[in-house]
Order: structure tokens, then C-alpha cells, then sequence
């Protein structure tokens, strides 16, 4: 508790939960490409998840204990950017001149705006596909019709760039924060510096491009 | 070289303050910067008028006294170097140029471009130092320090407290800093004793007064001695390490 009340701490904290966040990212986006494998696979892959580890344990029960977690990493590391947030705004003053920033990306500066906005679009995707409420959800959304209900929200035009457009813009959030974490966290040495930008690159890329691809599949009638 | 000068001026701590406009004719590109403002500053005396408030102190890039932001880049556009080293031939013949002093909470700003650096000291009376017996000192031999620890204490130790890495940094962030001065200590085996206690109460210090990294890398680009930010991760590190060490001594 006392090493999350300092700011070193607090970017430990966001390091750790960042890395369970991009797993689930990684995870959630592997699942999505069941789309592509015909008819019926996501639906089977929503009912795999259900019975995770049972049964060892009830059914749902890992599923409920996965999103418990992911809660958890979602509000601390929201709790931590804000409150560090609000700390830099302290401690800055504004230049009234010209500011020429030499390295700063355009991720790093837009973290705060691409994370609340992927967390907005994170809620209306969970009404949208996972709770069925209106008018997020498309018209005719049935439980567990995964691929269905998928296919219906994501011919909407608007919906279809919503999702697109969110991607990007969570693709961009992990193109820094992939990077970032590594040096929150302690590990940057210059032997495995160069690796560290390759590994943000690539991850980004690679969630960007697999959730992107769907919504343009449905858009031109490949899938759905 | 003719020149436009925009320049901050402010009478004190609580004044307003505000850019004022001067011009410099008949610079030489070999002047430095500070040589320029001295020029300046002469001509303004003449004229009855107050000198613009600046700090320096070795003018040779090692004391780290001079830093000011110029268009926009702490110790203005040339890589690795502190303001006093900065030539005027690094700009063109007629162009504008804007000085500012230092902008962070923790560094008020005392008259024109000269700011308070004291919480820079605050940090290192929290543990930039080694705690030794003074008196005879030690055969040196009988401490071994690997060549390439030497080295990477000694790039650590290339940081001259200027504050540029503050001055560059969007959330006035003094990790670079405070790093830089943890680590030149903690590496080798004198202050290796007191590594995680120095940490702490280092970082502790520092978070009083400054904001916290986002890792932009901007305090690595302005840094006039090139201190890697690969230090910061490494403080971070003992931070982490030293909460899980250290038993209520800090
Ligand atoms: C829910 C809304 C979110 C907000 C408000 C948010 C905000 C932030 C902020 C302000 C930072 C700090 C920027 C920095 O220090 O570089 C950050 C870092 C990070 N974020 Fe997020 N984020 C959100 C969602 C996510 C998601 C969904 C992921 C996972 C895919 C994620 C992964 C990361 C990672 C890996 C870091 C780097 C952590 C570090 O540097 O230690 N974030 N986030
Ligand atoms: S780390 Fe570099 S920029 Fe920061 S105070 Fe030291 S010398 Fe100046
Ligand atoms: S005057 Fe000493 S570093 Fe510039």
C-alpha cells in the first residue's frame, strides 16, 4: 500500500496490470479470429469459454474468475493513470514560448485521450456484443448467437468504422505502452533495448491488424 | 549576424513577467550563446537599462548553471550541449529567437531566466552521498571495480544537475536526474552499502517536488551529458527491490 502511494509505484502498478491487459488483448483477438474458420466456430469457441476447467470447477466459473481479474487490472490501472495524472498537472508549468518536443511520439503524448476513449468504446462493445441492451446491440440480438450477433452490429456502416476506429487508436495506446512497460518496470538494459521497440511494433501491429480485419471481412461479405 | 531576440523578463518571484523584444546586430557566429546575451547586456547598461538575469558559471559545459530553453529546446537545438557551448553559428542570420527560462513548479522562477533549482539539492541531501568514517583513507587497491561497472558509474556520473532533463520533460519529471545521481553512487562497491536506502529516500525526495515519468524520452534528448534513460529503469528497479529490503530505516 505504501509503495502504491508513490508515483514510482503507482507506474509499477500500471507496468503489471498493462501486461495482463495486452494479454487479454492478445487472447480476445486470437478468439475473434474463429470468425474466419466457417460456420459455428466462435459460437463453440463462447460455449469453450463457459466451460473452462470443468469440470474442476463449475461451469462459468473460471470465465467470471478471468473477468474478476481483469476488473481489477482495469480500475487500478485507470486509478493509477488518473491520480498520475493529476500529479503531472501539478508539477507543470506551461511555457509561454514555442515548445519543440525532440522525441516525444504521438503515442506517448496522446496515452490519457487514446485510453479513455478505448475504455468508452470498451463499454459500448460489452452492450453492444456481450449484454444485447439497445441500441448498442443490433436489432434481433439473440444470446449466445456469437457470430450472428456479430455479423448483424458489424453491417452497420457507422458501428463497423466505430470499431475500426477504436482499434487503431487501442493499437497506438499499446504501441507505447508495449514499449513503456520495460522501463516502468526496471527492464532496460542495452542489450535487449532494440528488442523492446520490435516487440511493441509487433504486438501492436499484430492486434491491430487481426480485430481491423473483421469488421472490413463483414463490410465486404466475407464472413457473416 | 543580426539577431531577434525574444527574451522573458520578469522583475521577481511574484511579478507577472512577460517577453520583451531586443535587437542584436553585428553578432559573431563564434560567440556562444551567453556571449551573445553578454553583448546584449553591456548595451543595455549603456542605455540605462536593466541587464537580463541569466546564470553561469564555467561557461564550459560543467556546472551545469547555464540552462535555458531556446525555441523551445532546453540548451537550445544542438544535441549534447549545455547552453554556454551552444555557438550562435548553430542559427541563421536574421532569425528570431525566444528565451525562456526553466518551467516547473519546483522551479520558481527568481528574475528573467534564472529559476530555483534548490529542490535538486533536496534530493541529494536525501542520499546522493556515501556514508564514510572520514580520517585516513583506504589503500584503493583494496577495492576492485570492474572496468565496465567504472564505466557506466562514470555516465552516470557525467550529469552536472542542469535541469534540462526537468526543463524538456512535458510532466516536469526529475527521474533522469535522480537517477543519474543514484546510480553513479550505487554501482560501485563504496556506495553499493546503502543502494536501496539511497533510492528510496531519493525517489521519496523527488516525488515531493516532481512529476512523474511517462517515458517520452524527452530528458534523454535534451540532456546536454547524454545520460541513458536505461538509469531510470534501474532506479525504478531499486525503488521496487528497496520497499521489499529496506525494514522502516528509510
Ligand atoms: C481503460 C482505459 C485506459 C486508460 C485511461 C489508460 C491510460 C494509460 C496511461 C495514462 C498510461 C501511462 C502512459 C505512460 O506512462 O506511458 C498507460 C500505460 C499503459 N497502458 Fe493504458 N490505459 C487504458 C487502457 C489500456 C488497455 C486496454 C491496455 C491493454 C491493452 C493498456 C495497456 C497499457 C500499457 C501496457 C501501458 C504501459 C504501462 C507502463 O508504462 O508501465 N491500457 N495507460
Ligand atoms: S541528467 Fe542531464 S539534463 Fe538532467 S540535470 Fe543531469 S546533466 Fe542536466
Ligand atoms: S556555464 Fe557551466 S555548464 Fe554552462
Amino acid at each position: 500500500m505504501e509503495f502504491y502511494r508513490s508515483a514510482v509505484g503507482k507506474k509499477w502498478v500500471m507496468g503489471v496490470t498493462g501486461i495482463a491487459l495486452l494479454g487479454f488483448v492478445l487472447a480476445h483477438m486470437i478468439g475473434n479470429l474463429k470468425v474466419y474458420l466457417g460456420e459455428g466456430q466462435l459460437d463453440s469457441y463462447a460455449h469453450f469459454l463457459r466451460e473452462l476447467l470443468y469440470p474442476l470447477l463449475p461451469k462459468t466459473v473460471t470465465l467470471w474468475l478471468m473477468r474478476t481479474g481483469l476488473v481489477i487490472a482495469f480500475l487500478l490501472h485507470i486509478h493509477a493513470a488518473a491520480s498520475l495524472t493529476l500529479l503531472n498537472r501539478r508539477a507543470n508549468t506551461a511555457y509561454r514560448g514555442p515548445r519543440d518536443l525532440a522525441v516525444a511520439s504521438y503515442a506517448s503524448r496522446t496515452m490519457r485521450w487514446s485510453g479513455v476513449i478505448v475504455a468508452v468504446f470498451l463499454l459500448w462493445h460489452l452492450a453492444d456484443l456481450t449484454w444485447g441492451v439497445t441500441p448498442m446491440a443490433p436489432e434481433g440480438w439473440t444470446a449466445g448467437a456469437v457470430e450472428a450477433n456479430l455479423a448483424a452490429s458489424l453491417s452497420r456502416g457507422g458501428v463497423a468504422v466505430l470499431y475500426i476506429v477504436a482499434n487503431l487508436l487501442l493499437g497506438i495506446h499499446i504501441y507505447h505502452g508495449a514499449w513503456s512497460l520495460f522501463q516502468s518496470l526496471g527492464l532496460a538494459h542495452p542489450s535487449y533495448n532494440r528488442w523492446r521497440r520490435w516487440f511493441a511494433q509487433a504486438f501492436s501491429a499484430v492486434i491491430v491488424i487481426g480485430n481491423v480485419s473483421i469488421p472490413i471481412a463483414v463490410w465486404t461479405g466475407w464472413v457473416g | 549576424m543580426n539577431i531577434t531576440l525574444r527574451a522573458w523578463r520578469q522583475a521577481g518571484p511574484s511579478d507577472e513577467g512577460g517577453f520583451e523584444t531586443y535587437q542584436v546586430s553585428d553578432v559573431s557566429s563564434d560567440m556562444s550563446f551567453l556571449e551573445m546575451l553578454d553583448v546584449l547586456n553591456e548595451r543595455l547598461t549603456l542605455e540605462g537599462l536593466e541587464p537580463i538575469a541569466f546564470d553561469s558559471d564555467c561557461r564550459e559545459g560543467i556546472c551545469g548553471a547555464c540552462g535555458v530553453m531556446i525555441n523551445g529546446r532546453a540548451h537550445g537545438p544542438q544535441a549534447a550541449t549545455a547552453t554556454c557551448q551552444l555557438h550562435m553559428r548553430s542559427f541563421e542570420d536574421g532569425d528570431t529567437i525566444t528565451v525562456e527560462p526553466w518551467r516547473a513548479a519546483a522551479f520558481a522562477v527568481i528574475r528573467d531566466l534564472v529559476v530555483d533549482r534548490s529542490a535538486f539539492d533536496r534530493i541529494i541531501e536525501a542520499g546522493g552521498f556515501i556514508t564514510v568514517a572520514t580520517g585516513s583513507a583506504p589503500e584503493a587497491n583494496l577495492t576492485p571495480v570492474p572496468k565496465e561497472t567504472a564505466e557506466t558509474a562514470f555516465d552516470a556520473a557525467a550529469c552536472i544537475g542542469c535541469g534540462a532533463c526537468v526543463a524538456a520533460c512535458p510532466n516536469s519529471a526529475a527521474q533522469l536526474f535522480t537517477a543519474a545521481k543514484a546510480s553513479h553512487l550505487s554501482l560501485l562497491p563504496q556506495g553499493g552499502a546503502e543502494r536501496y536506502v539511497r533510492t528510496e529516500r531519493m525517489v521519496d525526495t523527488m516525488e515531493r517536488f516532481f512529476g512523474s515519468c511517462t517515458n517520452h524520452g524527452e530528458c534523454e534528448a535534451a540532456c546536454p551529458k547524454q545520460i541513458s534513460i536505461d538509469f531510470i529503469a534501474m532506479m525504478n528497479r531499486d525503488y521496487v527491490k528497496a520497499k521489499v529490503k529496506n525494514r522502516g530505516n528509510a
